[in-house]
């Protein structure tokens, strides 16, 4: 039990990594993405966007986690 | 164009990650002998080429769409792991990656550890210490390989662009045997976490059923996007920094 622990908790830091809101913020913005693909043709402009906002909010708490 | 970014992105991210491996390998090797460190480098290659050789196939057998949206998530996670890190890097709020500091750990910590033999392995701790240090860095060159490879259906030329950055590093350190300390590491990285992001969100676009405008030739403008955030974003916290100085 201990080895597969370590097992998923390594592959869990491998993908995730130290801020685990960049993985959640990726996916739901891929899901808005394709849900706005259902409706228009022009929904490119939103993962640019989202993955800003995520770059900033990560960047954010890495530095007020730095500060405390 | 495809085949440039392909080629450059994956040389470029195998070198950094290669270069550390090296670190981790050469003060084990010159500390401890090289006959254990090795065959460490060896099991943890063939670790890689099982892992490469399980996924390579399993990833051309998914649909386009499916591989672009599983990929470009993965990549995009993976790439703003390396772009935050990156930033705080160049922004000061993170100590810059120092391979002749790194080395000197590595070296001080293979002197102390006591000796302790195994069947086949004289010296398992120099084993465990390579191995390690090539199958962490290697995963990541693995992942970098296949999943551009896998996306520009070149997963071979991926494949040779990723030997060439291992094999061009080893000669480098076979040749100074010393860590490779002038790379430029930190500006590597972050060229390398601009690519990886900007792939992600090309392919993770894609993949979501989003059209771009101009279709492949608006890649380098993402790129470009990717790299303004990220070098505004250096400004600005290096500009915060300053203001909490003073």
């Amino acid at each position: 039990m201990g080895k597969l622990k370590a097992f998923g908790l390594f592959w869990y830091d491998f993908i995730i990594g130290d801020d685990p809101l960049v993985a959640v913020l990726v996916i739901a913005a891929l899901a808005g993405t394709a849900g706005l693909s259902t409706h228009t043709t022009a929904s490119w402009w939103l993962l640019p966007v989202i993955v800003t906002l995520a770059l900033a909010a990560t960047l954010v708490r890495a530095v007020g986690k730095k500060r405390d | 164009m495809g085949t440039t970014f392909l080629l450059l992105s994956v040389f470029l991210a195998c070198a950094v990650e290669a270069v550390e491996a090296l670190t981790i390998v050469l003060a084990v090797g010159l500390t401890r002998g090289w006959r254990s460190a090795l065959q460490g480098v060896a099991a943890g290659l063939l670790l890689l080429a099982a892992v490469v050789a399980v996924l390579g196939p399993a990833l051309t057998v998914l649909p386009l769409k499916t591989l672009r949206l599983v990929v470009g998530g993965l990549l995009l996670t993976f790439g703003l792991q390396w772009l935050r890190k990156a930033i705080l890097r160049a922004s000061g709020y993170k100590d810059l990656r120092d391979e002749a500091a790194a080395y000197q750990r590595g070296v001080a910590a293979a002197r102390e550890a006591a000796a302790d033999k195994k069947p086949l392995v004289d010296d398992w701790y120099a084993f465990t210490l390579s191995f390690k240090g090539v199958v962490l860095e290697g995963l990541e060159v693995a992942f970098i390989a296949l999943t551009f490879g896998a996306n520009q259906h070149d997963i071979p030329l991926a494949a040779v662009a990723a030997v060439a950055a291992v094999l061009t590093v080893c000669a480098a350190g076979v040749a100074i045997k010393a860590p490779l300390a002038r790379v430029p590491e930190n500006t590597l990285k972050f060229a390398v976490a601009v690519m990886l992001t900007g792939f992600g969100t090309f392919w993770g676009a894609e993949g979501a059923g989003a059209d771009w405008p101009g279709g492949d030739a608006f890649l380098p403008a993402v790129l470009a996007y990717v790299l303004l955030v990220a070098v505004s974003a250096v400004w600005v916290l290096k500009r915060r920094r300053a203001a909490w100085a003073s």
